[in-house]
């Protein structure tokens, strides 16, 4: 009897990135070489699946013998073939390569519905998605459920849109579907832009077709003949997995003419965006769409009523749409069983920064940020201090060890001076300047102001001045009112959500480190050690050995010294560069 | 702009009206026969469609996609996005300015070689920082590893 083999290699972007594509072929190589013949080989599949989250461990490779499952981390090519021998031939699961409690502990605090197929699944094949139930959601709404009985059970089930603001999604559906027009759209917005966040990303490679399912409901709901996915033309991966779905779909008859046999009539084009932050907004994301300048105008009127080219329109975010068919599926009542009394669901979140498991995770709203940070994500990169968690990006604020407690979901958030956002969650530790990140993120919103309102085109331009002053230790008295006071402005006065959000990150890091403002702007100093012009690098006599590692390291020729004794720092060539802090092993450069 | 360039360009028109006229595709397209947006190719453009050229440098100009100077051979896409920027994404763009003998402006090398971008985030946070080469992804760097791969693609040239 010849044994039953499959292995899975994870192929997200960070799969690749690490190498996986080198890893499946060696697996494909391996087995041919082995001379497992033709009968083996009908058994033995190397598939791709998409992200499972735990990136910072690719290539993660699942070898399952008989349905006995084995999990390995961190796999390079040359390390297949004695997966090959010992664990596939030998049948003896090479222990030391394998996944350890903590890849556990990683994913069994995680509550999965949008993520629940991905990694599961071959993204490129609708076969494997319609064996898990998919399409059956959409095929049964079609058939079986009036457009408003719909509406209702979106609304029932408490499901909020998870681009950022959290507007209630059936809400939003039941505005356009009461009004009356030859023509809607529904759309999906995969711009997603908020640097430090990928969930989108991932649940498009991991599993488009709950995407597309989710649109053809939403359409159905709201009487759309026609979709787009707006998507980023940075996510090259995404865009190819998309394709191929809408194809497989449509040969399948789950989008086109007479969907599902029901007489309802719905297709999805693709649409590249061509880079643009501001495009994530409703209505600049709309003219993007129709050719022009990506420049948000003055709501109401509501894309719901006036939309794209004039008519009634819906934008749903991806992770929004992709939990839709797990909602029908199981019921809205289930859905709304899981999170917070106002936060109801699960929430991806992409945790990344100083943390020991970095990756992509998915946990019920309303869950302690405690348990993300410490139980999931294991902590500290290094043991070192936490700082805090800066959630929601460029728009978004801090999250301090005071609120580790927290339960996380939309009102808390805000209360503290944060918000969701798409679901970025970058954890700080001792060794970040805040004033530092909240100038990163003014960079960022400065550069991506549309221009079109004065507020948000000049304000953050002036904040950006005196923010980058006082990390170059020219810092004022009064540098921090007069921060605080521009900032209210231009979130009072600024036209769309971009403006009005930009000021967050100044605003939260004032609120909770307002001493390493005064720290730099009184005292010219840098309590994390980062702003370069307030910073010296020297070494100490008594821990130098003299090896010349940072001699050779230095850029600038600044460092001399005879071997095996202590070396010094010239500081007038010193470009600060820290090359010689990081490649010391003995400790013995001092950065303060 | 010579004769290959000119029917290129009437094959970008064709199908700008032929699909409804979106500026932003039109413009996609030019930079996908011509590997960015030419400026006679816009004032060409202006002319047939009867639309100002100001309106399509108006949208070039608005998005990151488009380039209105030529590129180099090899793009190295430096990613600066939140996680990138704490793991020190900064270092690597000034080691990587310093090696390519970029000044202070300029993306592309004298030879054309490369051209350094850089990127507001790829997505790909958990494998910080992240440098791409052309399409390939190279995640976890440091200013050496980074310098060290940027070298491969130099030896292609002179073999």
């Amino acid at each position: 009897m010849s044994k039953e083999i499959l292995v899975n290699v994870c192929m997200g972007t960070g799969g690749i990135a690490a190498g996986g594509v080198e890893v499946m072929e060696a697996f494909k190589a391996g087995f041919a070489d082995a001379g497992m013949d033709a009968s083996v080989e009908k058994h033995c599949a190397v598939h791709q699946v998409g992200c499972r989250g735990f990136c910072a461990r690719d290539v993660l490779v699942d070898v399952a013998i008989d349905g006995n499952r084995a999990t390995y981390q961190y796999i390079k090519p040359d390390m297949v073939p004695r997966i090959i021998e010992e664990h596939v031939k030998g049948g003896a699961p090479i222990a030391e390569w394998m996944v350890g409690d903590d890849y556990h502990s990683f994913h069994d605090r995680q509550v999965k519905v949008v993520l629940s197929d991905c990694g599961r699944i071959n993204p490129e094949d609708i076969d494997e998605y319609i064996s898990v139930d998919g399409y059956k959601a959409a095929a049964r709404v079609l058939n079986e459920m009036s457009p408003a009985d719909t509406v209702e059970a979106v609304k029932k089930s408490g499901l909020r849109g998870r681009g950022g603001a959290g507007f209630p999604t059936g809400v939003k559906w039941g505005f356009c579907a009461a009004n009356k027009s030859d023509r809607k759209y529904i759309i999906c917005n995969a711009d997603e832009g908020d640097p430090g966040a990928f969930m989108d990303r991932s649940v498009i490679e991991g599993n488009p077709h709950a995407v597309i399912e989710g649109m053809t409901i939403g359409a159905y709901a709201i009487g759309a003949d026609t979709g787009y996915v707006y998507i980023r033309a940075e996510y090259p991966l995404a865009v190819e997995r998309l394709k191929k779905a809408l194809a497989d779909a449509r040969a399948h008859g789950f989008l086109g003419q007479d969907i599902h046999g029901s007489g309802f009539n719905f297709d999805i084009k693709i649409k590249l965006g061509a880079g643009a932050f501001v495009c994530g907004e409703e209505t600049a994301l709309i003219a993007s769409i129709e050719g022009e300048r990506g420049m948000p105008r003055a709501k109401p009127p509501f894309p719901a009523n006036k939309g794209l080219w004039g008519k009634p329109t819906v934008i749903n975010n991806v992770e929004t749409l992709a939990n839709l068919p797990y909602i029908f599926r199981r019921g809205p009542e289930w859905f709304a069983s899981l999170g917070s009394e106002k936060s109801k669901g699960t929430k991806v979140f992409a945790l990344t920064g100083k943390i020991k498991n970095t990756g992509l995770i998915e946990v019920p709203m309303g869950i302690p940020l405690k348990e993300i940070i410490y139980d999931i994500g294991g902590g500290i990169e290094g043991d070192r201090l936490f700082k805090a968690v800066q959630t929601g990006g460029p728009s978004g604020g801090c999250i301090t060890a005071e609120h580790i407690d927290l339960p996380v979901d939309y009102e808390n958030l805000v209360k503290i001076g944060s918000m969701m956002g798409s679901g970025g969650m970058v954890v700080l530790d001792e060794t970040d300047c805040m004033v530092n990140i909240a100038k990163f993120f003014l960079e960022f919103t400065q550069a991506e102001s549309c221009g079109k309102c004065v507020p948000c085109r000049i304000g953050t331009k002036r904040l950006l001045e005196i923010l980058t002053r006082i990390t170059e230790g020219n810092g004022r008295p009064g540098d921090i009112e007069l921060l605080l006071s521009l900032a209210n402005d231009v979130k009072d006065a600024s036209l769309c959500g971009l403006g009005m959000s930009a000021p967050n990150p100044v605003l939260s890091t004032i609120r909770y480190f307002r001493h390493e403002y005064e720290a730099h702007i009184h005292d010219k100093r840098c309590p994390a050690a980062v702003c370069r012009a307030l910073i010296t690098f020297m070494i100490l006599d008594d821990k130098c050995k003299g090896c010349g590692v940072c001699l050779r390291a230095c850029p600038a020729g600044a460092i001399t010294g005879e071997k095996k004794k202590p070396h010094s720092i010239d500081r007038a060539k010193c470009v600060k560069c820290g090359a010689c802090f990081d490649v010391c092993k003995f400790k013995a450069v001092l950065k303060e | 702009m010579n004769d290959n360039d000119t029917s290129k360009l009437e094959a970008v028109f064709e199908r700008y009206s032929t699909s409804g006229g979106n500026i932003i595709s039109a413009l996609q397209d030019m930079q996908e026969e011509f590997g960015y947006i030419p400026e006679d190719a816009v004032y060409m453009f202006a002319d047939k469609s009867g639309i100002p050229a100001s309106k399509f440098f108006g949208v070039a100009t608005f998005y990151a996609q488009f380039y209105l100077h030529p590129r180099g051979r090899n793009i190295v896409t430096a990613c600066c996005g939140t996680a990138c920027h704490v793991k020190g994404s900064d270092r690597i763009i000034s080691r990587l300015t310093d090696e390519l003998g970029l000044a202070h402006g300029e993306h592309t090398t004298k030879d054309g070689m490369f051209t350094l971008e850089k990127v507001a985030c790829v997505g790909a946070c958990s494998i910080a920082p992240v440098v791409i080469v052309n399409k390939k992804v190279y995640g976890k760097m440091t200013p050496d590893k980074t310098v060290k791969e940027l070298n491969t693609y130099r030896e292609e040239k002179s073999e």
